[in-house]
């Protein structure tokens, strides 16, 4: 234990993932010895994050307005919309090109044992987003596990009855047990490109 | 550093750090076992695919001080994967999951709740019968071997013979008039009926039952099972019937 706001420094740096006590310890004394322009650089990202990043309130992904850049850009085809669980999945698809249509961020994968249903992610949200009519495929793209599948299950069931909407779930090939996020660009690429249908509504 | 190796059913998984995962299975011989697996989160991991909640694998790890790691992990049974791709199968899974992971210690061998366990998943997998009967006959069966038997025909507390009609959570099953507390209830005879086959694998019975009286089991099951394990199984909430 070490006295006040280094200890408090620890303790706050030992809260984000993937960062241990030990960790933690290491990164707060690099920073008692870095130079104070570079404390204050890093001050003002985390205030600025604060203050000017929120979630985009059509499709959840994060945002510097009341919409994200893709959901303001008419270029991209409302029609497709493509279910992830997490905003770090849409910069991973973002990388491969190979998608032109919308998103929807779930905000992570169903998973009862860890206390979360499809209430607690941005399900009713998605429902929403069919009742114009205007989307025609929605393709599931959680995470190639088991939460990710299950969770895939579930919207195909939901989405089933919309008339009018396919949906449809990446290709197999992504790595089972690996997170979307880590897939290289040409594989996730290809998976869009041999993405099967699950449904294809009630007049298909 | 001493290896050791054998059949595990995953339980749970969560991320560790950036590319791991904690990963707690139940042992054939080893009983509970907590682990780390190393960069499986990554997409050039060789046995992420096997290591997930549901799966029946061959493991080989080495011990650790606090953690142990795997180093190895083949496929024996791809249960989750079927299970994964049936709503009402999964939600039921991860109940059984939660609950033998309770009902079971690290480092304390437990064949019987393996057994159950694995048959409990064989068959969610297999699609034969209605998930809520799967799970519901092996939450009986899972509380029996934990110490917890419930009655559905002798009287729970003065050992009476049956069949009784009033059912009391907190002494363990039935109870003749004489015994019958305060707060008991009285479910259908063929409720009881059915949880008495539900703990006997009579599936011919089970399978025959009507949807109010799977109804009614299920909500005895889950009293029962609320109230003997303190922590409560967090699943339970998120349980789908079959539609
Ligand atoms: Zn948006
Ligand atoms: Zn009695």
């Amino acid at each position: 234990m070490y006295e006040g706001v280094v200890q408090d420094l620890i303790d706050e740096l030992g809260r984000l993932p993937g960062v241990g006590p030990k960790g933690a310890q290491r990164m707060a004394f690099h920073l008692l010895a870095a130079d104070p322009e570079d404390i204050t650089r890093l001050a003002e990202a985390l205030l600025q994050i604060r203050e000017k990043v929120r979630f985009c309130e059509v499709c959840g992904n994060v945002a510097e307005a009341e919409r994200c850049r893709i959901c303001l850009d008419d270029r991209r085809d409302p029609s497709m919309i493509c279910v992830v669980e997490q905003s770090q999945d849409v910069a991973a698809i973002e990388r491969t090109r190979e998608f032109r249509g919308r998103y929807h961020v779930l905000g992570g994968a169903i998973n009862p044992i860890g206390g979360v249903g499809p209430e607690d992610l941005r399900v009713r949200e998605l429902v929403a987003r069919l009742a114009d009519g205007e989307v025609a495929e929605v393709i599931i793209a959680t995470d190639p596990n088991l939460e990710g599948e299950a969770t895939a299950t579930y919207l195909a069931r939901l989405l089933a009855p919309y008339d009018g909407v396919r949906v449809s779930r990446l290709a197999s090939g992504l790595p089972v047990g690996g997170d979307l996020e880590y897939a290289d660009e040409v594989t996730l690429g290809r998976a869009f490109e041999g993405r099967r249908m699950i449904s294809t509504g009630p007049t298909g | 550093m001493p290896t050791y190796r054998d059949a595990a059913i995953v339980l749970r998984t969560y991320k560790l750090g950036e590319a791991d995962r904690i990963v707690i299975l139940l042992g054939r011989t080893r009983g509970r076992i907590r682990a780390v697996a190393k960069g499986v989160r990554r997409t050039s991991s060789k046995f992420g695919a096997r290591l997930e909640p549901g799966m029946v694998v061959d493991v080989q790890c080495y011990e650790g001080r606090n953690l142990d790691t795997i180093t190895q992990a083949d496929g024996l049974a791809p249960y989750g994967e079927a299970i994964s791709h049936d709503y009402p199968s999964y939600t039921s899974a991860s109940v059984m999951l939660e609950t033998c992971e309770q009902l079971t210690e690290e480092g304390a061998p437990a064949l019987q709740h393996f057994r159950l366990l694995a048959g409990g998943l064989a068959a969610l997998a297999a699609a034969e019968h209605d998930p809520r009967l799967v799970l519901d006959s092996y939450l009986l069966r899972a509380l029996a071997i934990a110490g917890w038997r419930a009655s559905f025909a002798d009287c729970a507390r003065c050992g009476m013979t049956g069949p009784h009609r009033a059912f009391h959570v907190p002494s363990g099953g039935v109870v003749c008039p004489v015994c019958r507390p305060p707060g008991s209830t009285a479910p259908a005879p063929e409720t009881l009926a059915l949880l008495s086959a539900l703990f006997t694998s009579d599936w011919s019975v089970a399978d025959a039952s009507q949807r109010r009286h799977r109804s009614e089991a299920s909500g005895m099951v889950a009293a029962y099972l609320q109230w003997h394990l303190e922590r409560g199984v967090r699943s339970l909430r998120h349980l789908e019937r079959t539609p």
